[in-house]
């Protein structure tokens, strides 16, 4: 179980992110995250695995503070926590293999990964995830040789390789195409089913989000203004988050990537300053 | 845990290789390659007597370029530095003016193939001898002296520039070249028209690039006796003067840090 | 695309007036520094002299014609040493550039405050000094032989492989950085899985590009006494052997091209 409580992120820049979000995820549920962008999704779900480093409240998985970690027991935490993302992030020039097993990295020793040689039961578990992904036949090519829904396959692969008690997701349809978003994401949803494990899934487009989650928190401007089920999702509330607008007409803009970009250069420019 | 999938049988995995896939020719190169690493590391041959007494030296250098001695030399240094640096202007505005004519010559797209040929000839020869070949040979012919310093700087700033120009002029956007083609211009004007305004930019910056390697250079071709801070600096050392040598070794380093911070600046104003 | 404040006769011009003075004071400040560069350079050129340069060419030509072949079998030795020289010049030079590099970049470094500067003036020394210069120092240190010309090229091999690597460190793609690291792995585990695929083809080109420098450079590293072909070229200088010089080039030359081929062939294979 997730419990978010009052959880605050302020950017060095002085931009609030998150003003005192509160919320719980219970064993096996997946939670759709809407909001406009700059609302502070991208923010929130860092935040829950210490990529972003929150500046106030409590996030507790299973009972352990995840905001107290330091150092090796972050790394431990960090293993806990399943992250698929937007643009893949898989390391292009490695092996769709490498990549799933890049999941393990929190589990082995330097050496192992190093000279590649994970235990045999990290590698079934691998070639299991592939077959259920439906990459079996790509297994030792490169990752920037598959197709952008494959790659994401992979991501999703890479994330359960963790054997993860939680799963972010971070907007897993933005890049691909709207047959290949809704595979990816009633993908998503059946391996959470199949493992009983919760999921908070950040994404756009609402249409599809109702398809799919079993609950809906909106966001806006960094406090959460609706949570509860996709079918008490009217226009009023809607409105409400995003401001008015043709709800039936939904498309992502060029704006909207726009924003959502300076959003991501905000929380980049802090994460350089930390990373390595 | 309900896996959808019937269990499989354990599944060994190693990582493809990554640059070579054949296993013969992996297994040949590396082994080659390791084959002579040793022969290498063979014919080396150490004198560890002569070894243990550099140390001594080593250390005194170390103590030298740590303590500069500026003052009891300066003349010598302030001769050298000025010889170095006007042989770098010198020799990049005579080079870059010489180079643009060969450069343009040098690309296929806009000049007949016996321009090009000649071009490109004159640009292999630059290209093919190292700066300090060339100033024997120019020392041998002009004489001892920054002269035959500046027109080794000059020759080797045609063979960088022409080629790098005339590779950008081949890589242009023929679309522009068309369109300007397409007005009725001539050749002079197709030049100025299309092909300036997209390699400018470029040229520019790598002429300032190249002022950076010319003073570089113009550092070393002294050893020859080509004139320059070289000269003063193996004089300090042949007189064991390592106080003075540390002393031209820091000026160096300040002059090409200057040089290099000031061309980045104009190049990013320019561009 | 200023425009004249009276709109009944727009005037056009592609710059201000401002800018054009601008344009055309740094074309004169430029002709003002040559030419009293040019003066400077001069002041104890003696034109005597160059104006006997032709005669004086056509009478180096007319010694080193035709070359003295037989010469060739006192050349193997020296040319293996000096391939070995630029082999293990890079070597040793990457194998110190690489930790240098993850210092020197901003996003892997460990101490942005003291060890970042620290690696970039190391490499900015490196690259401010030419291997000949390098040389100079370790033949007065360590004594003359190949063990000075190695150290050399590996000196200098550190400032270029180490700022070309740590730019294209500070250039990769941080998302994949990101995604690696949200797996709980450590720092070594991060570096190998996520910075290493990004930079390696990068880094195996720019080694192979310095390998194919360092072989130029390392023919001549001799003229300071640190073994090679360059001390024969010393000799045959000295003594005037301009038909073994006419040899000599000849040599270089062709070992610069095979290892141009060499490195062009092998960066093309990997990138």
């Amino acid at each position: 179980m997730l419990e978010v409580d009052s959880l605050e992120k302020r950017y060095k820049t002085g931009d609030m992110a998150l003003r005192g979000v509160s919320f719980t995820v219970a064993k096996g549920q997946v939670v759709g995250l809407i909001g406009p962008s700059g609302a502070g999704k991208s923010s929130l779900i860092r935040c829950i695995n210490r990529l972003v480093e929150p500046t106030g409240g409590a996030i507790r998985l299973n009972g352990l503070d995840l905001t107290k970690l330091s150092g090796g027991n972050l790394r431990q935490a960090r293993r806990r926590i399943g992250m698929i993302f937007q643009e893949y992030a898989l390391v292009e020039r490695l092996t769709v293999m490498e990549n799933v097993l890049s999941g393990r990295l929190g589990y082995v020793p330097f050496w192992r990964s190093f000279f590649r040689r994970f235990p045999q039961a990290d590698v079934d578990k691998a070639f299991q995830l592939l077959d259920r992904v439906g990459l079996q036949d790509h297994v030792d090519k490169r990752a920037d040789a598959l197709s952008g829904g494959q790659r994401q396959r992979v991501g999703i692969a890479r994330a359960l390789e963790q054997d993860p008690e939680l799963l972010l997701v971070d907007e897993p349809t933005a890049s691909l195409d709207p047959k290949t978003s809704r595979q990816i994401m009633r993908l998503i949803c059946e391996v959470c089913r199949e493992r009983d494990l919760p999921a908070i899934i950040n994404i756009h487009d609402v249409v599809l989000a109702q398809m799919f989650v079993d609950r809906i928190i909106g966001l806006r401007a960094g406090a959460v203004v609706f949570d509860g089920p996709p079918t008490d999702l009217t226009d009023t509330v809607l409105t409400e988050i995003y401001g008015e607008e043709d709800w039936h007409a939904m498309r992502k803009t060029r704006e909207e990537d726009a924003a959502d970009e300076s959003e991501t250069k905000a929380f980049e420019a802090e994460r350089l300053a930390e990373l390595v | 845990m309900v896996s959808a999938v019937a269990p499989a049988a354990s599944r060994r995995w190693r990582r493809p290789p990554v640059f070579i896939k054949s296993r013969f020719w992996r297994i040949a190169i590396y082994g080659g390659f390791f084959a002579y690493l040793v022969m290498a590391l063979w014919s080396i041959d150490l004198d560890w007597t002569r070894i243990v007494q550099g140390l001594d030296r080593g250390q005194r250098f170390i103590e030298g370029f740590l303590t500069p001695d500026f003052t009891s030399r300066w003349r010598d240094i302030r001769q050298g530095m000025v010889e170095s640096i006007t042989m770098t202007v010198c020799a990049s505005v005579v080079g870059i003016l010489i180079s643009i004519p060969i450069g343009i010559g040098a690309a296929r797209n806009i000049a007949p193939w016996p321009v090009h040929a000649v071009c490109r000839s004159i640009i292999a020869i630059s290209r093919a001898f190292q700066e300090i070949i060339i100033a024997i040979l120019f020392v041998a012919m002009f004489g001892f002296g920054p002269f035959a310093g500046f027109l080794t700087l000059s020759f080797a700033t045609i063979g960088f520039i022409s080629k790098l120009l005339a590779d950008d002029i081949e890589e242009v956007d023929e679309a522009q070249a068309e369109a300007i083609r397409a007005t009725g211009a001539g050749w002079w004007q197709i030049v100025n028209y299309a092909i300036q305004p997209q390699v400018m930019p470029r040229l520019i910056g790598l002429s300032l690039y190249r002022v950076d390697i010319n003073f570089r250079e113009s550092s070393v071709i002294g050893i020859v006796g080509a004139g320059g801070i070289g000269a003063t600096l193996n004089t300090s050392m042949e007189r064991y003067d390592y106080d003075t040598a540390g002393a031209i070794l820091i000026l160096i380093i300040i002059f090409v840090m200057l040089a290099e911070y000031g061309s980045s600046h104009i190049r990013k104003r320019v561009q | 695309m200023p425009i004249g404040p009276d709109a009944a006769d727009k005037t056009w011009s592609k710059h201000t007036r401002r800018g054009e003075w601008m344009i055309w004071g740094g074309w004169f400040a430029l002709a003002v520094v040559f030419v009293l560069s040019w003066q400077v350079m001069n002041e104890r050129t003696i034109w005597a002299f160059v104006e006997d340069a032709p005669r004086q060419g056509a009478d180096l030509l007319s010694r080193s014609w035709p070359p003295r072949w037989d010469y060739l079998g006192n050349l193997w030795q020296p040319l293996w040493d000096t391939l070995n020289m630029a082999t293990l010049g890079t070597l040793l030079g990457t194998a110190m550039a690489v930790p240098l590099a993850f210092m020197a970049a901003r996003n892997t470094s460990p101490s942005l405050l003291f060890l970042r500067p620290v690696a970039l003036f190391i490499i900015v020394a490196s690259r401010s000094i030419n291997s000949l210069i390098w040389a100079l120092l370790l033949v007065a240190i360590i004594g003359p032989g190949i063990l000075a010309g190695i150290i050399a090229i590996a000196l200098r091999s550190i400032g270029f492989v180490g700022k070309l690597l740590y730019e294209s460190i500070e250039e990769i793609d941080e998302t994949q950085v990101e995604a690696v690291r949200a797996t709980g792995a450590g720092q070594l585990q991060l570096i190998d899985y996520a910075i290493v695929p990004q930079v390696l083809p990068a880094f195996v080109g720019m080694t192979i590009f310095r390998w194919d420098i360092n072989i130029r450079e390392s023919t001549i590293l001799g003229l300071v006494g640190a073994g090679g072909i360059g001390l024969q070229l010393q000799g045959s200088l000295n003594t005037l052997a301009w038909s073994q010089v006419s040899v000599i080039f000849a040599v270089i030359l062709l070992t610069v091209i095979v290892a141009e081929w060499v490195s062009s062939k092998v960066r093309r294979a990997i990138i």
